[in-house]
């Protein structure tokens, strides 16, 4: 990926990213979400990664944002004006913050910036080599994974037959 | 420069191929519905009134799209006027990049330039299609959302819970014939439906999975939201759904969106469980005849009859979905939900299984 691909993207990304946090109105928040998320497959893509850019848009742009949507739209979620009067909320979003943004530096710092686009294997980034390497190396992982995600899946069933 | 072009012109090709084919299925369906309700259906239409004679088809192709789209385009007051504008446009633009991923013909050889018939050979091909198919959903609740309307809310909450459930049982449904040709690029299933059984039986799709073609239409036409499907429209219920307060060239988007993703559902059915663009006994350099002889023909030819077996096809499953549309009533709600989750979902995990032990054993 060269810098002007990166940074034509880069900008668009960052201005959606922080209107998923500066926009009053939810529905658009989470709309500029999954735009966030849109442009980050493209980053994928550019990266050769292209089974995980489709990933990406089936998970999240196209069932884990829709069941927010969701959400938001049936509860009917309107701005609230007593949300942003918390004072002690937004020192802590900003302390928070804060140390997210600092963590980055100091990775930034250690990263190696070698290494480019010539040195991909062969094959890389396809459904085979993937999956070869996600059953072979990464079997444990990936089958733990899953099971915690049946666990999430199992509990929500029990929270919410209990009302009943 | 000259891939470049002739990759503009596949895209180019197939766009408008899906376009005009949604422009077609408008007055298939109206006449379609009239054939089944034993009416004569449209038939006539003049501009200005004034027209002497009758064109018939042409005459009703273009007067529908233009009476939509010079009709007035009304936004509810105390609607979400952006959303309103951009729910449309959000709706029809991932069905209509759905198809470039689907292959419409073998290889068209110019010179020595092999030309893949496909707009965009993906190695994700499926995942692709699954990915635009998924984004489909924003359109529906955006719309239901944005036109502060109750009913349209409710065809939009509707939408979103109905495509989720089905998306499930969709992609399910397609492991098995991953599993079966062991490739996502449809044009790789396409080519491997090529070869025969026994010199005989052309090996498609269908003949290995029936029961996923069986999930897969169903849930495909559960994704296009038409009856038995339709409630998120339902407009006995809902007036007209997600779109009630949508009028003028934003409705005529939402019907054109319906009937791409008609074609879409057909392109899959025939690229995944009929052999795509093949032909039978029809092989790159000619006719391959089992009792042996073969009659040789010229790669344009060729390549002509395989774009033709492949519309052919789509359009006989566009066919069948209308015809199933016209035909069976409403399911209720809960029905819906019930055969969703309860029937098409562990039909695919119990195929999905099968598939894997037969490959295994075999």
């Amino acid at each position: 990926m060269d810098q002007i691909t990166f940074f034509a993207l880069a900008l668009p990304l960052v201005v959606v990213a922080a209107l998923v946090i500066l926009h009053p109105n939810p529905v658009y928040s989470a709309l500029c979400l999954v735009l966030t998320l849109f442009i980050l497959a493209v980053y994928f893509l550019f990266l050769d990664a292209h089974m995980v850019a489709a990933l990406q848009i089936i998970v999240y742009a196209g069932a884990i944002m829709v069941l927010f949507l969701f959400v938001i739209m049936l509860l009917n979620i309107q701005t609230d004006p007593q949300e942003s009067q918390r004072k002690g909320l937004r020192w802590a979003a900003g302390i928070g913050g804060g140390v997210l943004v600092a963590e980055l530096f100091l990775l930034l710092r250690r990263t190696p910036t070698t290494g480019g686009h010539d040195s991909l294997p062969e094959g890389f980034g396809t459904v085979t080599v993937l999956s070869e390497r996600l059953f072979t190396d990464f079997l444990l992982p990936f089958e733990i994974t899953s099971v915690l995600l049946l666990v999430a899946v199992v509990g929500a069933v029990v929270l919410a037959k209990r009302q009943t | 420069m000259i891939d470049l072009v002739i990759s503009f012109i596949l895209t180019l090709m197939v766009l408008l191929m899906v376009l005009n084919l949604g422009g077609l299925l408008l007055w298939v369906e109206r006449k379609g519905s009239a054939i089944l309700q034993d009416r004569i259906g449209a038939n006539r239409a003049a501009i200005f009134g004034k027209l002497p004679f009758n064109l018939g088809i042409v005459n009703t192709l273009v007067a529908d799209p233009i009476k939509l789209f010079t009709k007035e385009d009304f936004v509810p007051p105390g609607a979400d006027k952006l959303l309103h504008t951009l729910a449309p446009i959000i709706a029809l633009v991932p069905v209509l990049v759905t198809f470039i991923a689907v292959p419409f013909g073998d290889v068209l050889i110019i010179g020595d330039r092999e030309i893949n018939l496909q707009a965009a050979n993906l190695n994700v091909g499926l995942l692709y299609i699954l990915a635009m198919v998924s984004l489909g959903v924003y359109g529906v609740v955006l719309a239901g959302w944005a036109s502060n309307n109750r009913w349209a809310l409710l065809g939009g909450i509707r939408g979103s819970a109905q495509m989720i459930s089905y998306e499930i049982a969709l992609g399910l449904s397609l492991i098995g014939v991953v599993l079966t040709f062991g490739s996502l690029d449809l044009q790789a299933i396409a080519r491997a439906q090529g070869h025969l059984i026994g010199g005989w039986i052309p090996a498609w799709g269908i003949l290995y999975q029936p029961l996923a073609f069986l999930i897969f239409l169903t849930a495909g036409i559960a994704e296009s939201k038409r009856v038995p499907f339709d409630l998120p429209e339902a407009e006995s219920e809902l007036i007209s759904g997600y779109f009630t307060e949508y009028s003028g060239a934003k409705q005529a988007t939402f019907m054109l969106v319906d009937f791409v993703e008609v074609i879409i559902v057909s392109g899959l059915v025939t690229t995944l469980f009929f052999g795509g663009w093949q032909i039978p006994f029809l092989m790159r350099d000619g006719i391959h005849f089992p009792w042996g002889s073969v009659l040789h023909l010229p790669s344009v030819l060729v390549a002509l009859m395989q774009v033709g077996a492949f519309t052919l096809k789509v359009l006989f499953f566009c066919w069948l979905q209308i015809m199933i549309r016209w035909t069976l009533p409403r399911f209720r709600y809960d029905q819906l939900m019930k055969l969703g989750w309860r029937i098409l979902l562990p039909l695919a995990l119990v195929n999905v299984m099968l598939t894997a032990l037969v490959i295994l054993l075999v």
